[in-house]
């Protein structure tokens, strides 16, 4: 075979066609191919990477990533020292877009997972209604549904930052994990409504999931006419157990412990039923010793995820600030970075579709020249409602509110490049 | 000519929902309202639910109710004994509704065994965090009637920021 030194993929076109036609075996073709461009002691094999000279292996039923990747995973936390109450936080300083894997989205557990058949799981709506009814999980699987890529975070998010005296030293990760975003797909709460029909009198709901310890939330049935929905996919599977499988109430930029997961009972009533949670942890009180109940909208705040508390910058030179921003109210209108702890500001790009109720990316581009830097985002919302600052937020809650903490966050980098949390 | 086909004209009305029996709904009305509505028969004193706790409760919750490892029952909201545990400056002597205290343990404690104790028990365990809260005596007795009409300290505080911001709109 006489190869002509033309492009590559020419040649690749030439030999194949006669590999292929011509009867010639993968050995000939190799060893012509090698009598071609090299001298004959030489091999391709010397010199270059393992797996570049070895077949590979097939891939699995169910893809998991590269055992290289082993150190992006969850952080995981006990509560009250709890094996029970216990939470895994996302590694929002590892992933990158806005998209968080379901096995990294956060998930925090008052009472454990619980272990819930498909096909024994049942939805009921009844109280104030004019028929009471109930879907199985198969029944709704076949109703019309709607899919968003949407925010879901703890009201405790960043609850160090909101009340410890001093900054602690923590990572991106261990302060504001309790954070993720992901395509929620599910059946609109009005279908469901329309079917019970409710009664004149019907104003709150009170959701109940299927957990051992019955897990409730008032919801205002405003809400669940508006964008609510029975969530049965997330990034296009179904729902994971720790995510509520089989279903879980999902209400757009609403707190965390709200999107009731595993959610099997909705009782429709005239007044909220003012469950464990309303009473306490999900309530703050103001410093003027006020007690706000039923504060639901988690509201506009950003967070840079790099650089990031406990990261090291390797040399002076140009690095992209990038972070992620979200309002519970509806889509990021701007992203504002400092560099110099707030004194100057500096509007961020965008990337892609900023989206109701979702997280957004912003980058910028910035030059370290080796000194001590002050890195803050600052997030406006599009009805103008803007991150406050921490003496802001502090000035009007007690001491110990931990709720709805979406103070800026700022990022001090020392001259040799480390990163830490502080505050500004 | 093609008509339009336009989705928004589409209303979509679904029916796959299959009813719920009388029977089947009754065992669901245990969800206690602050008015006490489904509150059940029975009744407990403190002195009952002191037995009780201290065999069930105790190990989590500590001895006098402030000094567990678990979620406080007793005092005031705040940071305590300059300890900065934030989780454990909120109380159950807080809450502003005391039917809750009821409603919650009898769906979800003890922790570890949710839905173990009887009704009266519960009764009886509402009854002694209340008494340790210095809301009602060690041998007054607690029923459906009763725990509806106490009142917490700190209702008079609570403030309901939905139907505020909804009323602000109005």
């Amino acid at each position: 075979m006489d190869i002509k030194k033309t492009k590559l993929n020419e040649n690749y076109d030439i030999n194949r066609r006669k590999f292929l036609f011509g009867g010639a075996t993968l050995a000939s073709v190799a060893v012509t191919s090698a009598l071609s461009f090299k001298s004959k002691a030489e091999t391709l094999s010397l010199d270059i990477p393992q797996h570049m000279q070895t077949p590979g292996t097939q891939s699995a039923e169910y893809g998991v990533p590269s055992k290289y990747e082993v150190d992006v995973k969850r952080k995981m936390e006990n509560f009250y020292q709890s094996a029970i109450f216990t939470g895994g936080l996302t590694p929002l300083d590892k992933l990158n877009g806005v998209i968080t894997p379901s096995g990294l989205h956060f998930s925090i557990h008052h009472n454990g997972i619980p272990e819930i058949s498909s096909e024994k799981h049942e939805l009921l709506v009844h109280g104030h209604v004019d028929k009471a009814l109930k879907w199985s999980v198969n029944t709704l699987l076949n109703y019309p549904m709607v899919s968003k890529i949407q925010f879901l975070e703890c009201a405790g998010n960043s609850a160090a930052n909101a009340v410890a005296d001093s900054p602690v030293d923590g990572s991106c990760t261990s302060i504001h994990g309790q954070v993720s975003c992901s395509e929620w797909t599910g059946v609109p709460l009005k279908y469901l409504l329309d079917e019970v029909g409710v009664k004149p009198n019907g104003k709150w709901v009170m959701c109940e999931g299927a957990d051992g310890g019955s897990h409730v939330r008032n919801v205002p049935l405003q809400k669940l006419y508006d964008d609510a929905i029975i969530a049965l996919y997330q990034n296009g599977e179904r729902v994971r157990p720790d995510q509520g499988y089989p279903m879980r109430l999902f209400l757009p930029g609403y707190e965390g412990n709200m999107n009731v997961k595993w959610i099997h009972r909705m009782e429709i009533s005239d007044i909220p039923s003012q469950s464990k949670d309303e009473q306490s942890l999900y309530a703050e009180y103001t410093r003027d010793n006020k007690l706000h109940q039923f504060t639901f909208h988690m509201e506009v705040k950003s967070i840079i995820t790099k650089p990031s508390g406990q990261q090291q910058l390797p040399n002076k030179g140009l690095y992209e600030i990038s972070g992620l921003a979200w309002s519970g109210r509806g889509k990021i209108k701007m992203v504002e970075i400092s560099v110099d702890g707030g004194k100057n500001w500096q509007v961020a790009e965008l990337e892609g579709f900023t989206m109701d109720k979702s997280f957004t990316r912003f980058r910028i581009p910035w030059q370290w020249r080796g000194e001590k830097s002050i890195l803050m985002s600052r997030a406006t919302d599009e009805f103008g409602n803007r991150q406050p600052t921490r003496s802001e937020w502090k000035s009007k809650f007690s001491d110990f509110t931990i709720n709805h903490f979406n103070a800026i966050n700022a990022w001090e980098i020392s001259k040799n490049g480390k990163v830490s949390n502080t505050y500004v | 000519m093609l008509k339009s086909f336009a989705v928004e004209n589409i209303k979509i009305v679904t029916d796959g929902g299959q009813p719920i029996s009388e029977k089947e709904l009754s065992k669901w009305q245990y969800t206690i309202y602050p008015d006490g509505r489904n509150l059940p028969e029975g009744e407990g004193t403190a002195l009952q639910g002191k037995a009780i706790y201290n065999a069930q409760c105790m190990a989590c919750h500590g001895e006098s109710g402030n000094n567990g490892i678990g979620p406080r029952l007793v005092g005031k909201q705040g940071y305590q004994n300059n300890s900065k545990n934030v989780l454990m400056t909120m109380s159950v002597g807080a809450w502003p509704h005391a039917t809750t205290i009821f409603d919650y343990i009898r769906r979800a404690m003890p922790h570890y065994a949710p839905k173990s104790l009887t009704d009266e028990q519960v009764y009886a365990l509402t009854a002694y965090i209340l008494n340790l809260n210095g809301l009602i005596a060690k041998d007054e007795k607690l029923d459906n009637v009763a725990l509806s009409k106490i009142q917490m300290p700190n209702e008079s505080i609570a403030i309901n920021m939905w139907e505020q911001e909804v009323n602000t709109q109005k």
